[in-house]
């Protein structure tokens, strides 16, 4: 399998990390850094990783469904991560997210028929105190408005 | 820029180049007495600076609030093995957001603080496990590490000290679990995040089977002016049995929610009123949980004459836990409150103990079940008798960090929980609709 020279670089260098003998320890960041490139887990990237930290592919599939961030489906291209944990939902991070489902007709971990648009309604993101907030892929934005999401959900519709 | 204004109360400590330009650049560091700690420790014993951090009162700053220079005295110096030092920055308890700007704002600050823990117990490698979400973050200190290297602050004979230490950030991948020092370790070994039981402890057997110091970011961030400004100065700044500041995240319904670093022991009603600025709305103020939402529920009167800092909170059954404090007004629903951290404790249960992994689920149904309006009086009662029967039967604390918010909630308003009896939706939420309308 194949990676772009800079995630190659990356993926070696993780591999450098870990102490002799411990490679294992490199998959999950492995996993991750590849997953941004690829879109997805696929069964042809936990081949890649197993062998490239020597455990049996079965292993890599092991850990990986333990992990929320690591998908063996694509997402949008724009995943949109609305918390409504305590400190959002006291600032109505519930709300925010009824108003995404409503405009997007789409659901939890669902894609827009474009494959635009993922939604996801997710656990604490670590903004608690600029509640609510929401993460787009990693990008955070913080004391979201209702006007606000709905803007940034039309900007998505549109932007390349 | 800051997320939020500082506050004229704060004791600005860890976070006392904020707000300088480029904040985040070993050239301010370096400007700002950066590296200085890491010089003077670097001519210390470790039993020194261990002495010095024992004399600090520094606690963990990651919810347990176990002191720190004790934690580090368990690591056998003399054990053949490699020791290693490992900085949980896998920040995501409810209500928790001060790792996040430690690291944003003053990355070389927890550089330094590694470093002189490396001094203290003989380690010469490290890694930093931050939690996936926060990939900017890991941008930020892969850089930070970068800039270190090159300018002779990592890697090899570090400023002609003769110590080595190579550091190394490692991405999280989605679970909260993995803030748990042992379910962390197995994480970073990359495998499933479940906890191990203990003993032993991790600082005998810790990351890759070895002596391993493990620290919340916070705590790191505390060491360096602990040895600058020694370890007297920083106690004095707390209360006797816990020295220094917490960087508190104010969250919930307060004017001015954000994240400031106040002196231990800071009284909670001037916190709520001065720091962040009163209750929104000109509400009434209900209830607070202390540090994240492990945490057992105060009301409004139990918050009287009460201190943020360990005494305070367990002389009220609380804890002071991780500093993610939750306010809530007179409109919060409390069926609703203890339902979302049901949830989120649901989901997050590895599922390793069948108490915690079963009893978040029971629960789960049982208070998303009152919520609708279909609970009965008796189930009032299971809520505490599930809450109680997960407590202290699990490997790790996310069962009880489950029963215990849980538990004080059905105790301390039962009221609520009385008025969504018989089939009555919710009142707070049909009180809401009637003004709406």
């Amino acid at each position: 399998m194949t990676f772009s020279p800079q995630l190659e670089t990356k993926l070696g260098e993780i591999l450098q990390r870990y102490p002799e003998g411990r490679q294992r320890a490199a998959m999950i960041p492995m996993l991750m850094f590849a997953q941004d490139e690829i879109g997805a887990v696929t069964d042809e990237l936990i081949d890649e990783v197993a062998r490239r930290v020597g455990v049996t592919p079965l292993q890599v599939n092991e850990v990986l469904t333990y992990y929320s961030m690591l998908h063996r489906k694509p997402q949008g291209k724009y995943h949109v991560q609305i918390c409504t944990n305590i400190s959002c939902l006291l600032w109505d991070g519930d709300k925010l997210w009824e108003q995404a489902c409503a405009k997007l007709g789409i659901g939890h971990k669902e894609v827009t028929a474009d494959g635009r648009i993922s939604l996801e309604e997710v656990e604490c993101i670590g903004a608690c105190s600029w509640a609510p907030a929401i993460q787009v892929n990693y990008d955070f934005h913080h004391f979201v408005t209702p006007e606000q999401l709905d803007q940034l959900l039309d900007g998505l519709r549109k932007s390349q | 820029m800051l997320y939020n204004e500082p506050s004229p109360l704060e004791t600005r400590v860890l976070t006392r180049r904020f707000g300088l330009a480029n904040s985040a650049s070993i050239d301010t560091y370096l400007a700002n007495d950066g590296y200085k700690a890491f010089t003077k420790a670097s001519a210390m014993t470790p039993q020194a600076i261990i002495d010095e951090v024992k004399i600090s009162n520094l606690r963990g700053r990651g919810g347990a609030g176990f002191p720190t220079g004790m934690k580090w005295s368990f690591v056998p110096r003399t054990s053949p093995k490699p020791k290693y030092i490992v900085v949980n920055a896998d920040e995501s308890e409810p209500g928790t957001c001060k790792d996040r700007v430690l690291m944003e704002f003053d990355p070389h600050l927890l550089i330094e603080g590694i470093l002189i823990a490396g001094l203290a117990v003989d380690a010469h490698k490290g890694w930093i496990y931050i939690r996936g979400e926060y990939r900017y973050l890991i941008d930020i200190m892969d850089k930070a590490l970068a800039e270190a290297y090159a300018k002779g602050w990592l890697g090899k004979n570090i400023q002609g000290t003769g110590f080595d230490f190579e550091l190394y950030t490692h991405t999280g991948a989605g679970a909260y679990e993995c803030g748990e020092e042992s379910a962390l370790l197995e994480s970073l070994e990359g495998k499933r995040g479940i906890p191990r039981i203990r003993p032993p402890f991790p600082a005998v057997v810790g990351a890759f089977q070895c002596p391993t110091v493990l620290n919340n970011v916070e705590t790191f961030c505390a060491v360096p002016p602990i040895i600058l400004d020694g370890g007297k100065a920083f106690a004095d700044l707390g209360v006797p049995k816990a020295g220094g500041t917490k960087l508190t995240c104010l969250t919930g319904h307060v004017n001015k929610p954000g994240v400031y670093e106040l002196r231990l022991g800071f009284p909670v009603k001037q916190m709520i009123e001065e720091v962040g600025g009163g209750i929104r709305n000109g509400k009434k103020f209900k209830a607070f949980i202390p540090g994240g939402s492990s945490c057992p529920v105060l009301t409004a009167e139990e918050c009287e004459g009460a201190t943020m800092d360990y005494d305070s909170m367990a002389a009220r059954k609380s804890m002071l836990g991780s500093g993610g404090v939750v306010i809530m007004d007179e409109d919060t629903c409390m069926v609703k409150a203890a339902l979302r951290i049901m949830r989120f404790y649901a989901h997050e249960s590895c599922g390793w103990c069948i108490p915690c992994r079963e009893g978040t689920t029971w629960l789960k149904k049982l208070l998303t079940r009152f919520h609708e309006g279909y609970g009965t009086r008796q189930d009032i009662d299971l809520i505490g008798d599930l809450s109680r029967n997960m407590l202290g039967r699990t490997f790790c604390p996310l069962g009880d960090a489950a029963a215990l918010p849980t538990e004080s909630i059905v105790t301390k308003f039962r009221q609520e929980f009385e008025d969504h009896l018989h089939g009555k939706p919710c009142p707070f939420e049909h009180a809401n609709r009637l003004v709406a309308v």
